[in-house]
């Protein structure tokens, strides 16, 4: 795949927020907050990171594989999917309707290209995730296994079994990351239910810890990626802590828990899209 | 007393030996089954796996939720996972797990629960599950599987590692009567009529399909005339088998090692009321938890036995 230039990139980026603003929009339900501040890491991973192969299969053999556990964030993920070509970008107006293979949250029954797991009932992805990387270690395949969680979704019990479980093994040839914009359903996380310092609790449980500062910065998240790259086939698995603004790119969704499950209404949407340039073609 | 019984055995042995052999053998045959276990291997016998196939083999250590999603994610990867611990931790206690990673993504993982029901003995009710068929029986996409004896269980473990989708074999601790016979096929989804009788109908599953046969030989010592049949799939359950059975005796009794609420009891009273009006009687778990006590004592206080299959099957003819 010819790499595509950074500006290039952007106006994915901006493409996938109008996509998504749009999907939700339409059925008046929806995520739209995390993945608008996650929409520089998939841009980044499908478009720049992932060696990956658009015609779809189940065991993605020889190839990089993603997984989302934060399965709420599937309007992004289903924009960043049909828009590097897993599935025809007209099909994302089906979202989240009657008979549709765009889930509210993902799910593999109907056969969406890219989606290789049921995702939305929160705290399963990493280990699902694991489980693909410790096939590929099975089969001697050195591809990479990459998983995105939420922070909030860190406070279920099962991500630290798998976390232990990751580091047990040596699962060296996956890359999470952890959308970590402080932001979940009921407010702020450290009103919630605080997560303190995760990166001494990520270490502590053995992995190699780095931070993306800038998460809403393109060339930050693909340096963090590549450094995270670098990092693999050294023993330890590697979690990536990215500093993300919920909402990013929209100037009134930006910073805060209210747009994490509310759609915008007319105005609204017509106010967010006017902040963000039509690039590659609404669907 | 001495009974005529129809099937008789030389050797006792526990289902979860018949799963750890017919577990080992599945690896031998093809090189995707894989293992996992939550700290159990040797309660559920994987260990002769593990020791063939070290590098085919996962202890997860006592983290039931993760060795569920790792599953999920080997099957994706084109693998067979084998996930093994009690029953209770591999239904109740990941049962989200399993409904959206596994049942819901259609995932080839098979789910194999040892310890099941009060036959579990001296623990207790912690750890005596009776929920867990119905619990899986309502997952679309799940096979359940129940089997009777060691010989059967074994059978039925080298069977669902040829069938693609997801499985929940459920199997047992105590020591029990081997009467099927060894190699055996097992035909997932295809009820077994063990004995032929024409005044009522006996469908068993798991350790009580012994108890049933010992009842046939009971109620034939006073002339009633019981068919047995031995129901190891609960989901997809053989309602042929069942409607045709009835329909020749016009009364059945259910026997099962679970409770009643949700068990086998009330697939076949589903099946009856839409296709063959009949009456039934249930043995089973009426709505109580277990407790500590030898498995005999167990099944006695709880009307589990032949003796209690004798008493419903009473009840069954005299409705009749």
């Amino acid at each position: 795949m010819k790499k595509l230039s950074l500006p290039e990139l952007q106006k994915i980026c901006s493409q996938l927020r109008r996509d998504v603003l749009r999907m939700v929009h339409a059925v008046q339900s929806g995520h739209p907050g995390a993945p608008l501040g996650c929409a520089e890491f998939f841009v980044a991973l499908y478009f720049d990171q992932l060696h990956h192969n658009p015609d779809f299969q189940m065991n993605g053999k020889g190839e990089d594989l993603f997984f989302l556990s934060n399965g709420h964030l599937s309007a992004g993920w289903y924009s960043v999917l049909a828009r590097s070509g897993y599935f025809p970008v007209a099909e994302l107006k089906t979202f989240r309707k009657l008979n549709s293979r765009l889930q509210g949250h993902p799910a593999t029954h109907e056969h969406l290209p890219g989606i290789r797991i049921a995702s939305g009932s929160l705290g399963q992805g990493l280990s699902v995730a694991l489980g693909a990387a410790q096939a590929k270690k099975i089969d001697q395949d050195k591809s990479l296994v990459y998983v995105l969680m939420g922070d909030g979704e860190l406070q279920e019990g099962q991500v630290w079994e798998a976390a232990m479980y990751a580091a047990h093994y040596g699962m060296d040839h996956v890359i999470a990351t952890v959308d970590y914009n402080g932001q979940q359903i009921d407010g702020p996380t450290e009103k919630v239910m605080d997560l303190k310092n995760l990166k001494a609790k990520w270490e502590a449980f053995g992995w190699e810890v780095i931070e993306t500062k800038e998460g809403n910065d393109l060339a930050s998240v693909i340096a963090g990626l590549e450094k995270a790259k670098s990092l693999t086939g050294k023993g330890k698995p590697i979690l990536n802590l990215l500093y993300t603004e919920m909402g990013y790119g929209v100037d009134f969704m930006v910073g805060t828990h209210k747009w994490h499950g509310s759609p915008p209404n007319d105005e609204q949407l017509a106010l967010a899209l006017g902040q963000l340039e039509e690039t590659l073609g609404d669907y | 007393m001495s009974l005529d019984l129809k099937y008789t055995y030389t050797e006792k042995k526990d289902t979860r030996s018949g799963f750890g052999d017919g577990f080992l053998e599945a690896g031998r045959r093809n090189p995707n089954v894989v293992g996992l276990c939550a700290d159990l291997i040797g309660s559920l016998k994987m260990g002769d796996f593990q020791k063939e196939f070290p590098d085919r083999f996962f202890q997860t250590g006592i983290a039931e939720a993760n060795m569920i999603g790792l599953a999920a994610g080997m099957a994706l990867g084109g693998k067979i996972p084998f996930a093994g611990t009690f029953a209770n931790f591999a239904t109740g206690r990941v049962y989200d797990q399993i409904r959206q990673s596994v049942a819901y993504s259609d995932k080839n993982v098979k789910i194999c629960a040892s310890h099941a029901g009060l036959t579990l003995g001296e623990d207790g009710a912690t750890h005596q599950i009776l929920e867990d068929l119905g619990m899986m029986k309502m997952l679309p996409h799940m096979t359940v599987i129940n089997p009777c004896d060691y010989n059967q269980t074994k059978a039925a473990t080298l069977a669902i590692a040829e069938h693609e989708g997801p499985v929940y074999l459920r199997f047992g601790r105590p020591s029990w009567p081997i009467f099927t016979p060894a190699n055996q096929k097992f035909e997932i989804g295809k009820a077994w009529k063990m004995i032929d009788g024409k005044d009522l109908t006996l469908f068993a599953t798991g350790h009580l399909v012994w108890e049933a046969v010992v009842a046939e030989a009971m109620l034939r010592e006073e002339g009633i005339h019981a068919e047995v049949i031995n129901i190891h799939t609960i989901k997809p359950l053989d309602t042929e088998a069942i409607l045709e059975s009835v329909q020749k005796t016009g009364c059945a009794v259910s026997a099962e090692e679970h409770q009643l609420h949700g068990g086998l009891g009330d697939s076949i009273a589903q099946t009856l009321i839409r296709h063959y009006p009949a009456p039934l009687e249930y043995v089973g778990v009426n709505d109580s938890f277990g407790e500590s006590g030898t498995p005999t004592q167990l099944l006695e206080k709880y009307g589990l036995n032949a003796e209690n299959i004798v008493k419903a099957a009473k009840r069954a003819l005299a409705r009749k």
